[in-house]
């Protein structure tokens, strides 16, 4: 049994909760959150940032940032919105959305900044 | 030629073809079409054999009878308008076959396809019989239910985007206790899965009844959303032998909170399930479809029904998942004709396509997509070359590739959560999974020891059986 590892997820524990897409990969990268934008912008999705208290995440509707950034597809634009956010709300979690209003749905959501469990 | 009032009723047996061939025919917009894969007996020509599968899919019978006079046939009849050559199979040919909008009731799937795979299949003139693909006019799909929710629907209600859904079905198939089963559901849940699943012949037995394994699931499912802060579901099976017991465990599956159902839409028959499927969009419950009994009708490349025309028929009968096979696992599935079903299942317009076997145009209108279901035989190896071939719209479920891990369920579960998001990642960053996969999983695996492991187990295993059901191409 010795070589067998415990999967240490708890109630008891904030930091078991995950935060869907990538959230079971270690944090992004600024190098790899500008590459995912870059996906978002080369599909033709609408960028959009939202946030939430980390005890709050589990409902649909985090706090929507401003409003979705239509038709925008400067990469560093939209790294430094989402760097706003972040530093307006440093506790929270940051997800990065790409509407997609072709198929009225998101082609992308990702928590890109971790907020601090409590 | 057109059928006249005051026609001589003249009795006796006439050849199909001065009746039912018309290669001239134009083919109208409004037509159900359908072409059959036709393997004559000896000594039949091509154009009779294809015109008796029109008349006995349609009007026809053996013999001129009286009351033939008492109609416009001509209105009413199907009709063979063209033959082609098989690729690669000399004793075969393909019948078009062009049945007009009025030999069928509006939105019954199940009286369309008893005319066209009715008694024709069983008929002497041809040796074997294989409806290939038919082609749905938008007046029938717009008659149809389709979908209780579609794709859009249940990211939503289940909130994920950005990538493939996770599953696995629960192992082994029979003689688990309803609460050892709901502690290996429990455990894939909360090791990062978003659905776990009944098997298909999990219904109600001795040794676990339907209503102890819906209650302990459902506590699976809640547990382990409120400790992954994600939501989760498990495909209880409601497929019973009576729809009224398929009503009495919906309404239970609904009544304690579970956001997902499953059934089988071939056993069950396609009444039940189409009854089904309204009930779920009526009761804001999802639908997992299985397909037990497929490979009845579509394994054979000679005779039955092949496989993308059963996936148009679930699509107008109503689910928002449905198993597609996986290409890279255990079972059957040739990769270009996975692909033209797949297509088949999620999007709006489908252009005919041989490549991928596709026959026909075949247009959706506002239809919802379904999500095809990847099951069987796969494991994390198999992560990059399954993200690559499925995109992002579909279900990927590990059975033994979950529930096999050295360390448990719940390990197993984050193996293939983990693989699942860095080939996600990998992908959108623009690297090609299905040459770059090892690099990738190699270096996921670093900030993972349940992946690590997982790799480790299942290095070695690979299906590598040719298929039987193959695209038909030129051998020579």
């Amino acid at each position: 049994m010795s070589t067998i590892q415990d999967y240490p997820s708890r109630l008891s524990d904030p930091a078991s909760r995950k935060m869907e897409t990538f959230s079971y990969l270690p944090e992004m990268t600024k190098e790899q959150m500008r590459k995912q934008i870059e996906w978002i912008v080369k599909n033709g999705w609408n960028p959009a940032i939202e946030h939430t208290e980390p005890e709050n995440a589990r409902g649909y509707y985090w706090y929507m940032w401003k409003l979705p950034m239509f038709g925008e597809t400067d990469v560093d634009a939209i790294l430094a919105e989402l760097e706003q956010c972040h530093n307006a709300n440093p506790r929270h979690h940051v997800r990065l959305l790409g509407y997609d209003n072709f198929s009225q749905s998101q082609g992308a959501n990702m928590v890109v900044y971790r907020g601090k469990n409590v | 030629m057109t059928v006249k009032a005051g026609k001589k009723y003249d009795a006796g047996v006439k050849d199909y073809r001065s009746t039912y061939w018309e290669p001239e025919y134009s083919v109208r917009e409004t037509d159900i079409l359908a072409v059959f894969k036709v393997i004559p007996q000896d000594g039949v020509p091509r154009e009779e054999a294809a015109a008796a599968v029109a008349a006995e899919s349609s009007t026809g019978t053996w013999t001129t009878v009286w009351t033939d006079l008492l109609t416009d046939l001509d209105h009413y009849k199907g009709r063979a308008y063209r033959i082609e050559d098989v690729p690669g199979q000399d004793d075969a040919f393909y019948a078009f076959v062009a049945y007009p909008a009025d030999l069928f009731e509006e939105g019954s799937v199940v009286n369309v396809m008893t005319s066209i795979v009715g008694n024709v299949f069983g008929f002497k003139a041809v040796r074997s019989l294989r409806l290939e693909d038919i082609r749905f006019p938008i007046w029938f799909v717009k008659g149809c239910f389709g979908p209780p929710h579609g794709i859009q629907v249940e990211r939503d209600k289940m909130d994920k985007y950005g990538r493939p859904l996770l599953g696995c079905t629960i192992k082994p198939k029979l003689g688990l206790s309803a609460k050892n089963y709901g502690r290996a559901v429990y455990e894939v849940l909360r090791g990062g899965l978003d659905f776990s699943k009944d098997d298909e012949n999990v219904n109600s037995q001795p040794f676990m009844r339907w209503r102890d394994r819906f209650l302990f699931c459902q506590e699976a499912i809640v547990k382990s959303e409120a400790e992954t802060g994600e939501r989760k579901g498990h495909y209880l099976n409601v497929t019973a032998g009576t729809v009224e017991e398929m009503y009495k465990r919906a309404e239970f599956a609904k009544e304690i909170g579970s956001p997902i159902i499953m059934s089988d839409y071939l056993t069950m028959g396609w009444a039940a399930h189409n009854s089904l499927s309204k009930w779920c969009r009526d009761n804001g419950m999802l639908l997992h479809v299985h397909r037990a009994m497929h490979a009845v009708m579509d394994r054979n490349p000679n005779h039955g029904i092949n496989f993308r025309v059963l996936t148009k028929i679930l699509r107008l009968l109503g689910g928002d998942h449905l198993h597609s096979g996986t290409v890279v696992g255990k079972l059957e599935g040739d990769r270009n004709a996975t692909l033209g079903w797949i297509n088949l299942m999620r999007d709006k317009f489908i252009k005919e396509d041989r490549s991928m076997g596709v026959f026909f145009d075949q247009d959706w209108g506002s239809m919802p997509g379904v999500f095809p279901v990847a099951s069987g035989g796969i494991h994390v190896w198999h992560m990059p070359a399954l993200v690559s071939i499925f995109g992002n719209d579909s279900v990927l479920q590990f059975g033994g590739g979950t529930l096999g891990h050295p360390w448990g369920n719940a390990a197993g579960a984050a193996a293939n959560r983990v693989a699942l998001e860095a080939c996600v990642q990998a992908r959108n960053e623009g690297r090609e999974l299905e040459r770059e996969g090892k690099d990738i999983l190699i270096k996921a695996a670093k900030h993972s020891p349940e992946l690590k492991v997982a790799m480790e187990t299942w290095k070695e295993i690979k299906f590598e059986f040719d298929t039987v059901d193959k695209l038909d191409v030129q051998h020579r």
